[in-house]
């Protein structure tokens, strides 16, 4: 039955994506992109993931959608036909996707308690995570304490891309003259 | 090997080449980085549902519960996913200073004015 | 927007059961689903949807700018800082049994701080990189 639940919920994401490969409109595109996260969170909350499905709906569906149309607000709404037909893209695409397949053959079962994934250390997570943090979330236990390093360098990267943001859409006082910008930009990539 | 064994890893596999897809196909810059997106979500189903136990319960420890799902893919993708909006940001801020540099978003436009600029700098 | 009755009303009642959400899930976050990362986005979002109802001048009137420029340098300070308190007591870089003379007591106060870190951090970047573009379209509407 949960595997039935979850395979569904699955299938829906890929008709979701489906249907936003092929709108040209971006409203739609953005407005798929959000029932995807949602569907996303709901697998997510299937999958047990209880904590990522939070982070995933609020951010994936909410912060992710709300800044993608703050952009496409500065930029048109409708994209352009393509001038050329799909199909190189597409031969890459299925032969990376029959590469992928063929490496999917040997890997476990899904939900198989004997795989790897469950016999290394996650096990040993579970059974002492309580009597060492007394943090019944284990999840948290590992975030902040036993993988604190990892979280350090994500803050920092969250830090660092917040910074950039700041740098590539501050107004410098004098910003009005566009075309200045212009030559910015076509001299960097010219030396 | 089954169907329902592997399901999810080709729905995973599925959603990722179609998100390599948009991003090389398409010229529009914004449908780039949702391609992209779509991309990035797909790994977070490659890590986390390989780490569900059917009959299991959510990695809170507590009385009366023994099977819990592994916690440590969880952790991974939480970051994961907040470095992933981090940078999604990062790459709109780029996408409308390309906008107000080049007055458009598709590819084709911006690889043409850059030819049209080449050839007034060399005349 | 702005003179959108049901939305400003429906705003106003629900933007403080957001906040306290968001605080909910960064205290609680030991003992159930939560956390830093998923608090400060809520917290986020909800100045967000602030911005969006009534406008962006209001909500950086209410969180200005420069702190939320703090914020976003604070946290990640205050992350690093935990880990060099466990060094200064005699341990080693985010060590944080020395925290406290009990080593769960002192596991407890570290996952704590450093939760509060990425909670500030990651609400001060969403918030921040909303402002940056919101406040960008708004100047781009006056130069079209």
């Amino acid at each position: 039955m949960e595997t039935l639940i979850i395979n569904l919920l699955l299938t829906m994401m890929a008709l979701a994506v489906v249907i936003l490969a092929r709108s040209r409109n971006l409203f739609a595109v953005i407005v798929l992109g959000g029932v995807y996260s949602f569907l996303m969170a709901t697998v997510l909350v299937a999958l047990d993931a209880v904590d990522v499905a939070m982070t995933e709906a609020a951010v994936g569906a909410g912060i992710s959608t709300v800044l993608l149309l703050g952009a496409l607000h500065l930029c048109k709404t409708e994209e352009a036909k393509p001038i050329h037909r799909p199909w190189l893209p597409l031969a890459v695409a299925c032969g990376t996707a029959a590469v992928l397949a063929y490496g999917t053959l040997d890997l476990p079962a899904f939900s198989d308690p004997q795989a790897p994934i469950h016999v290394h250390v996650a096990s040993r997570y579970l059974a002492e995570a309580m009597a060492q943090t007394g943090v019944p979330n284990v999840v948290t236990a590992v975030l902040a304490s036993y993988r604190g390093y990892d979280t350090l360098g994500e803050t920092v990267v969250v830090f660092t891309a917040g910074a950039g943001v700041i740098a590539l859409l501050r107004r410098r006082k004098n910003n009005n003259d566009r075309r200045a910008t212009q030559t910015d930009f076509s001299g960097e990539r010219r030396p | 090997m089954t169907l329902a064994s592997h399901f999810s890893y080709w729905i995973t596999l599925f959603l990722m080449v179609a998100g390599l897809f948009i991003v090389i196909a398409r010229g529009n810059l914004i449908k780039k980085l949702v391609g992209l997106g779509i991309f990035q979500t797909s790994v977070y189903l490659l890590y986390i549902a390989p780490g569900k136990l059917i009959g299991g319960t959510a990695p809170i420890l507590a009385e009366g519960f023994k099977v819990y799902s592994n916690p440590l893919p969880h952790v991974l993708i939480l970051t994961a996913i907040v470095v992933g909006v981090a940078t999604l940001a990062l790459g709109l801020a780029l996408v409308v200073r390309i906008r107000e540099a080049y007055g458009s978003i598709e590819e084709d436009e911006i690889l043409q004015r850059d030819h049209s600029y080449q050839a007034e700098d060399a005349a | 927007m702005r003179h959108d009755l049901v939305l400003r009303i429906v705003a106003k009642l629900l933007i403080p059961f957001i906040l306290l959400f968001a605080l909910y899930v960064q205290f609680h976050g030991d003992f159930g689903p939560g956390g830093g990362f998923q608090a400060g986005v809520i917290a986020a979002a909800a100045v967000i949807f602030y911005a969006l109802i009534y406008g962006l001048d209001t909500a950086r009137r209410v969180v200005p700018d420069r702190l939320v420029e703090t914020m976003l340098a604070a946290g990640v300070l205050l992350y690093a800082g935990v880990g060099f308190a466990g060094l200064a007591l005699g341990g080693n870089f985010l060590d944080y049994f020395v925290l406290a003379a009990d080593p769960v007591a002192g596991q407890h106060r570290g996952i704590f701080w450093v939760e509060v870190g990425v909670a500030v951090t990651v609400s001060g970047v969403m918030l921040k990189i909303f402002y940056m573009f919101a406040a960008r379209g708004r100047g781009a509407d006056g130069e079209d």
